[in-house]
């Protein structure tokens, strides 16, 4: 079972809420997918009206609300924006995103790091999106991260796993779960995270711009538990170091 | 011409338009071909992507922008409105309403005035705010600015600013209380044309306006918009320069979002005739093209298009709508206000719109933004 700062859940599949149709679609798609963990985009939610059309679907003893701080271009604005959240009646859960690069919104290290270590200090459980880097995880998960969210590939591109090699080492290295966050475009991306032995996966674009969410959503269920399955199974050990395969000297001459 | 995009790219300044039309009309069938079927593409496919040649894939091309919409905006189009502060104006533009020559009845707000019809707004369901003016810095300076946009950013998830180019430190001004985003449309980025109908005024100045978008975002503002004025000159080499100018904008600003919008010469006061004639299809061609070219880029459509042809775009690119528009000082409390700067075409209100935006399989979104990324420690 999958524990994250000692809240246990029975999915290894997170969402997001962004991009699809309509909240009814957002809504079934996630009942489908059966996550018990949303993450919400704090720019787009009005956390002050109950009315708001995202969070008034969605039923809050259900699911876990992650809100983001998607649209941070630095530790500052992250923290400022994490803390308003919270006031506002949010929990303590947070989806660390400092992007700078409003193109490609890949994810700042720097601040991302220093936003983690003061956000962690004032009792927030940060679930930093980093790229697929393993100093870079290793030192989030020491200034207090409760998991790390490598990147498969650039958000939105449906790449899927390009940075498995540097996930692997991730995965080897880290005490906190590896959440494989963005990228992952198919199920078989999602499963291939999995057989390599990522704790979860979130996944959203895929689901919010296929033709039917709701069936893919459930195709992107049954893929993690395959991963899952695979890599409890004994498949896919991550195999860091290569292995020599160099030829058998021959020692005919020893006695 | 193998030095054409390194030499645009080293310091932005008005494209020539001789060697534009030169890129452009040579483009042929496989041109256009190779421009859709590439991953990353470079001017010289935005070129054949806006070349008569592409007039014939325009279906695939909306497929493929449509694509591109898809992944990087998801099936969300979102909602915004624009408030006219004043219609003084010291620039004689022949094409605009706002022309200091025209006798029209010329008004700005007081700054009660604008918040009430912001706040208006905000009733009706709008976040995102856009406000507009001709360019009378004696009427309507950044001082006026900052104490408007004081009053109303705890109501509004962004506000924006179209009125007259500012230097620098205005902007950071503008920035720290509150403002979120500039647009400047270059209207024109064709040297001969620009000097024949910019007459007088500050607007005369080509190359100011031209760098006011680089001022902008080097004050730090999260936005910066670009347009042309279709109608001016030819629309297929307004669309290379503003290839031009968002690639230039990118490799300086990185850390700038970026947008275009598409103003479609409207009737206004001064009975001003096109000087070109820019068609439906001529524009969904440019909308689509600036999609593929730069997947990332905003692309707005504003009520100066009517009702059908703004449904019928809804998921092919644009990822903004405007709603509910009035393009006269006070047209918001006061239906009746005389003295608006061009006509509009889409007198739905933000409900209808918003409706035909779902009945396509697509959600408004009235909020994408918020002003805690900007306040103050």
């Amino acid at each position: 079972m999958l524990t994250i700062a000692d809240h246990k859940f029975t999915s290894r599949l997170l969402v997001g809420t962004g991009k699809f149709s309509s909240s009814r679609i957002m809504k079934e798609a996630i009942e489908a997918s059966g996550s018990e963990m949303v993450t919400v985009a704090l720019r787009r939610v009005n956390l002050d009206d109950p009315g708001d059309d995202i969070m008034s679907v969605l039923d809050r003893k259900r699911y876990i609300f992650l809100p983001n701080t998607s649209g941070a271009r630095d530790s500052a604005e992250a923290v400022r924006l994490a803390r308003m959240a919270r006031a506002s009646g949010g929990s303590d859960w947070l989806k660390l995103e400092v992007t700078p690069d409003p193109r490609t919104l890949l994810p700042d290290p720097v601040e991302t790091l220093k936003a983690t270590e003061i956000l962690a200090g004032e009792g927030f459980k940060v679930l930093p999106y980093m790229n697929a880097d393993p100093i870079l995880a290793l030192k989030l998960q020491d200034a207090g991260a409760v998991a790390v969210m490598p990147l498969g590939a650039p958000i939105g591109t449906n790449r899927g796993l390009l940075t498995r090699f540097q996930v692997e080492i991730i995965i080897e290295q880290a005490r906190v779960p590896v959440i494989v966050d963005a990228g992952l475009g198919a199920p078989s991306h999602a499963a291939e995270a999995m057989e390599i032995g990522a704790d979860a996966v979130l996944v959203n674009t895929a689901l919010a711009v296929a033709a039917d969410p709701v069936r893919m959503a459930k195709a992107f269920a049954m893929a993690v538990e395959a991963g899952r399955f695979a890599f409890e199974a004994g498949l896919g050990r991550a195999q860091v170091h290569a292995e020599a395969s160099s030829p058998e000297a021959g020692l005919d001459f020893l006695s | 011409m193998p030095d054409f995009e390194a030499n645009s790219l080293i310091d932005f300044k008005a494209p020539d338009f001789r060697e534009i039309t030169d890129l452009v009309y040579r483009c042929n069938s496989a041109d256009v071909d190779s421009a859709l079927s590439k991953e990353r593409r470079s001017i010289r496919d935005l070129a054949a992507l806006l070349s008569p040649a592409a007039a014939e894939q325009l279906p695939a091309m909306a497929a493929r922008a449509a694509e591109l919409t898809a992944l990087r905006f998801g099936r969300a189009i979102q909602i915004y409105a624009p408030l006219y502060l004043s219609s003084f104006c010291a620039n004689h533009c022949r094409y605009c309403g706002f022309s200091a020559e025209n006798k029209i009845e010329r008004r700005v707000l007081t700054i009660d005035e604008a918040e009430r019809e912001a706040l208006l707004l905000a009733e009706r369901g709008f976040n995102h705010l856009l406000l507009v003016s001709g360019e009378a810095p004696a009427k309507m300076g950044v001082e006026y600015l900052e104490e408007l946009v004081g009053r109303l950013r705890a109501r509004f998830a962004s506000i924006s600013i179209e009125i007259q180019p500012l230097g620098e430190a205005d902007y950071r001004r503008l920035f720290k209380s509150g403002v979120t985003s500039v647009a400047v449309y270059q209207e024109t980025y064709d040297r001969d044309i620009y000097e024949k109908v910019h007459l007088a005024g500050p607007k005369s100045d080509m190359i100011y306006r031209l760098a006011t978008p680089a001022r902008a975002a080097a004050a730090g503002m999260r936005e910066v918009g670009l347009g042309a004025l279709l109608g001016l000159s030819d629309w297929r080499c307004e669309g290379v320069s503003l290839g031009l100018h968002l690639a230039w904008l990118r490799r300086h600003y990185w850390q700038t979002a970026l947008t275009v919008s598409f103003p479609r010469m409207r009737p206004a006061a001064g009975d001003f005739e096109p000087m070109v004639s820019v068609g439906e299809s001529d524009l969904a061609q440019l909308l689509f093209a600036l999609r593929i070219f730069d997947h990332d880029v905003g692309l707005l459509l504003s009520t100066r298009e009517e009702a059908r042809f703004r449904n019928g775009m809804i998921g092919l690119g644009p990822t903004r709508y405007s709603a509910g528009s009035c393009t006269a000082p006070g047209g918001y409390s006061n239906p009746d206000q005389q003295g608006e700067q061009f006509a509009i075409d889409d007198q739905r209100t933000i409900d209808e719109v918003c409706r035909d935006i779902r009945a396509r399989g697509f959600d408004p979104v009235r909020k994408d933004w918020d002003t805690v990324f900007q306040q103050a420690v």
